[in-house]
């Protein structure tokens, strides 16, 4: 069984990598890209903890084959930050102690970054209901969602002083 | 959040400082369980029992060996004998054949899922396919999974010949009960007759998975000379490393641990499963061997949380005060014995002041797998039969809810559940502040209800070692071998801190290995900061001690002469009276003395005290149906003193929630064959965000008086309430009990139309 080879862009870098037929991008990007910050909690697109964009669509990286990235952008947890640089979500999690064990994390951060793309001022509600793909076991959810809502503010507030 | 404002009396205990592994968590550098990577490294496979009960006849690894890749088979026949001398499994204990077991079936499968084989090959892909090259020949035997069929007569034995201990006299005949536990006192059956109302009720609640998103994960490598490595994720390093070291006859100091970042646990985690397994393949491949379970391996292999079985009487006069409790319950244990029934019967008692009382736990084992500690193990599925039922007789006499629970509570000098007298406990003052909330009298609209539940969580003392050592610039390192799994290097580097009188930041907190520094027994128990605190801070007043000698060796002085203020040495008499010395200024002349300033301490301290918690939830429940939804909730919790505010209320707020889906969704749906038929995070519903309201935080301080900081641990006792709070809130809503858990749309509709 033969690999194949895939070319695509992983956090505006060009990336390469070979992979069977039926690798998930998760897998690839874990195992063959060593990019172990999206992390595997169930493999069927049930928790969230593998959502990585995927040209600008929200995905579980689980549920996409690793094939499926040919020529397309993908960014992870990893490009988050611009170089040392937390983002305003990264930055608003550790503020409101919106983490516990922290291995949901990446993915609520990455879901998070994309809400505020498309949204630059969820209430609760919205909020609760762009994360209710993402599953944490800790932290009941609250400062997850007070830190979304102060870092939207944060933003918010960036871009009027822009 | 209901934080309160650092006390005068301290700098640093009481702040909300970023976590010192924050940046890691927040950017996906953080190295969890199944992210490490070794050199040389392959992959491992288990292969795992279609069959709920069954008897191995043979296993033929003969075709899995020979093909290209694979590197090492493992069956039971790899693993040494092991004898029935019990060791400490995490939070529980257990015997070293049902450890053995739990990694790898010996003789016969007892659950679907159950590991009978292991391949290691250079591929996950060549392992997976090896798997299926494995022959098993299995003779099939009946199952049991209920609690009931387990104890019917004729009942399938799981482990011939166990007789049930604690009942006198001893049974004459092997049964699927394992042990009986009791606490009596006074003569319930008279009290409970001159009782002026009774109220007596059914209970039943199914088995539950912790949940954690983080599967297990361990990469071992075992060398030829007897040593080995283990790189694992778990809620104690050190226990683990025993436990895998014990089952392989290996001394403990040949297995050098080392702690990986670990991604939830909440008891799950403080037994083995892959680790052994990982070990054998990796002595026989010669290479590193990587195992990981799967989602569905979680839930089918891993340690769930018992169901219960349960049938409560308690008593009371016209004015509420209680008279008499009998509680007798059954635990749902799964396939080995060794579930917490001796904490469910304690968490029945020591709450109220009962004049007479009888609670008996069953422990009895049936065909699915062993459960494990599930964040205060035992106490939750007790308390949503004892507080369901007390809130039985606050209807029936017409009481408030919480007016019955103020009237009842035990209070400091009470008997707790063992008749020891409670110390500086809380309960009282979390009533009150309960009823003092907006939440208590806010009002209620159609289809509606708001129920409360009181209850507390033991806590735990328990080993642990800490070192502290400054840098010669005086920063400060502290190191443990307690596994941060909710914020706890926080804690540690704030009571370092607060002890020393330096900044938060000036302190760093690592995790050790087990080559690194000495025992510390899980983070579990509500322990780490109590326990491991207590190590730190003493540790850290040992370093204190050093540099006020040391300081008066320069200043020219008795060290009783020099006063450790703000983190320097002040100079108190003599011709430098006034003069102080910075942290770094004395650890900077280390060379002048008898070398760097470090101190170990190593504890077990016996000094805790429980945590008492009280919740508020109101529910509105769809009539058409029989959906509940949440719709406020208020936890309030004597914490004793918040170390980190954040994380107090995250434990308060996490320990809420996972209740709430053990009370509304979440359980193990088995089909005829012993078949889990819902393990995936799909169809095991646990709540997401848009399930949820705010989770409100009152945070109660009464300190322990016993610990430098007045820590008493918080991490347990949130679970304890919410399933009686939300099944009482759900009863008031409809007007009907609510006995059974999950309430789940079908079963809520269904007692809603069965009332009609």
């Amino acid at each position: 069984m033969s690999k194949i080879a895939v070319s695509t862009t992983v956090n505006g870098d060009p990336a390469e990598f070979l992979c069977d037929a039926g690798e998930s991008l998760l897998d690839a990007l874990r195992g063959s890209l060593g990019l172990t910050g999206s992390k595997e909690g169930c493999g069927s697109g049930d928790c969230g903890a593998c959502t990585v964009m995927l040209n600008g669509q929200m995905v579980c990286s689980c549920l996409v084959l690793a094939v499926e990235a040919e020529g397309k952008s993908i960014a992870t947890i990893e490009g988050v930050a611009e170089g040392s640089v937390l983002h305003p979500v990264q930055r608003q999690f550790l503020e409101h102690g919106a983490l516990q064990c922290g291995f949901c994390t990446p993915g609520f951060i990455v879901a998070a970054k994309a809400l505020l793309e498309v949204n630059p001022d969820p209430d609760e509600t919205e909020i609760r209901y762009w994360l209710a793909g993402n599953l944490c076991r800790c932290t009941g959810y609250d400062k997850i969602v007070r830190a979304v809502s102060a870092a939207a503010a944060e933003l918010r507030q960036e871009r009027s002083a822009a | 959040m209901n934080a309160p404002e650092p006390k005068g009396k301290f700098r640093v205990v009481g702040t909300r400082p970023v976590r010192p592994d924050g940046i890691d968590k927040v950017t996906g550098k953080a190295i969890y369980g199944p992210d490490f990577v070794t050199a040389g490294m392959i992959q491992g496979a288990i292969l795992r029992s279609p069959h709920a009960h069954a008897r191995i006849r043979s296993i033929d690894t003969s075709k899995a060996e020979a093909l290209p890749g694979v590197k090492a088979v493992v069956t039971s026949a790899d693993f040494p004998g092991q004898s029935a001398k019990i060791i400490a499994a995490g939070e529980t204990s257990s015997s070293l054949q049902n450890i053995a077991a739990t990694c790898m079936a010996n003789g016969k499968v007892l659950y679907i899922g159950h590991a009978v084989a292991a391949v290691a090959a250079t591929t996950k892909a060549i392992a997976e396919a090896a798997l299926k090259l494995i022959v098993v020949d299995y003779e099939v035997l009946p199952h049991v999974i209920e609690v009931e069929e387990a104890l019917a007569e004729g009942a399938p034995i799981l482990h011939e010949g166990m007789i049930t201990k604690g009942l006198d006299p001893a049974p004459d005949r092997p049964s699927n009960a394992s042990m009986v536990f009791t606490l009596a006192g006074g003569d319930v059956d008279a009290a409970l007759a001159a009782s002026a109302v009774t109220v007596s009720g059914h209970y039943r609640t199914a088995p539950v998975h912790q949940g954690y998103i983080e599967p297990h994960a361990c990469v071992a490598s075992w060398n030829a000379d007897g040593q080995g490595q283990l790189w694992i994720s778990s809620q104690g390093h050190f226990d683990l490393r025993n436990q895998t070291a014990s089952v392989l006859h290996m001394p403990s100091s040949d297995l050098r641990t080392y702690p990986l970042e670990i991604g939830g646990g909440f008891g799950g985690k403080t037994g083995i499963y892959l680790e052994p397994v990982a070990m054998l393949l990796s002595r026989k491949a010669g290479r590193p061997v990587r195992l990981t379970m799967s989602r569905e391996d979680v839930f089918n292999a891993s340690g769930p949380a018992p169901g219960i079985v349960a049938d409560i009487t308690i008593g009371a006069s016209e004015d509420g005060t209680l008279t008499a409790l009998k509680l007798e319950f059954w635990n749902q244990a799964g396939a080995f014995p060794g579930s917490t029934i001796h904490s469910g019967v304690m968490t029945a008692l020591g709450a109220y002041r009962l004049p007479a009382y009888f609670a008996r736990g069953w422990d009895v084992v049936s065909n699915f797998a062993g459960t494990k500690a599930y964040r205060a193990p035992g106490a939750p599925q007790v308390a949503f039969v004892v507080e369901s039922c007390l809130d039985d007789i606050a209807r029936k006499l017409g009481i408030d809810a919480l007016d019955l629970r103020l009237k009842n509570a035990a209070r400091p000098g009470d008997p707790g559940p063992t008749r020891v007298p409670h110390g500086a406990i809380g309960y009282v003052e979390c009533l009150e502040a309960a009823k003092a909330h907006p939440h208590w009298s806010a009002p209620l609209g159609p289809n509606q209800g708001r129920g409360v539940a009181g209850a507390f969580w033991g806590n735990y003392g328990g080993q642990s070692t800490a070192a502290v050592a400054l840098a010669a610039d005086g920063s400060v390192q502290v190191t443990t071998g307690s596994p941060d799994i909710g914020g706890s290097r926080a804690s540690m580097a704030i009571m370092a801190a607060e002890t020393l009188g330096v900044p938060y930041e000036s302190v760093r907190v690592t995790i050790a290995d087990t080559g690194s520094i000495g025992y510390s027994m899980v983070t579990g128990g509500s322990r780490v900061t109590f326990a491991t605190g207590k190590a730190v801070i003493g540790a850290a007043q040992k370093v204190i001690a050093t540099l006020v000698e040391r300081a008066a060796s320069l200043f020219g002085v008795e060290p009783g002469q020099v006063e450790w203020r703000d983190g320097a040495a002040h100079c108190l008499d003599g011709e430098r009276a006034g003069e102080s010395l910075s942290i770094s200024a004395i650890a900077g002349k280390a060379g002048q003395f008898s070398g760097p300033i470090v101190a170990e301490l190593a504890v077990n301290p016996l000094d805790y005290l429980p945590a008492f918690a009280v919740h508020i939830c109101d529910t509105e429940v769809d009539p058409e149906t029989g959906n509940v939804s949440i719709i406020r909730y208020t936890t309030v919790q004597d914490v004793g003193t918040a170390i980190h505010p954040d994380y107090v209320e995250g434990q308060m707020q996490g320990g809420a929630v996972q209740g709430i889906g053990w009370a509304l969704n979440e359980a193990y749906v088995f089909d005829g064959n012993g078949r889990m038929e819902n393990p995936g995070f799909l169809d095991y519903r646990m709540p997401v965000a848009s399930d949820l309201p705010m989770i409100d935080t009152v945070m109660v301080e009464v300190p322990n008086p016993a610990h430098p900081y007045g820590v008493k641990g918080v991490g347990e006792a949130p679970i304890v309430p919410p399933l009686a709070a939300v099944a009482n809130a759900v009863a008031r809503a409809t007007g009907l009990p609510m006995r059974q858990l999950p309430l789940s749309p079908d079963r809520v509709w269904a007692a809603i139309q069965a009332a009609k």
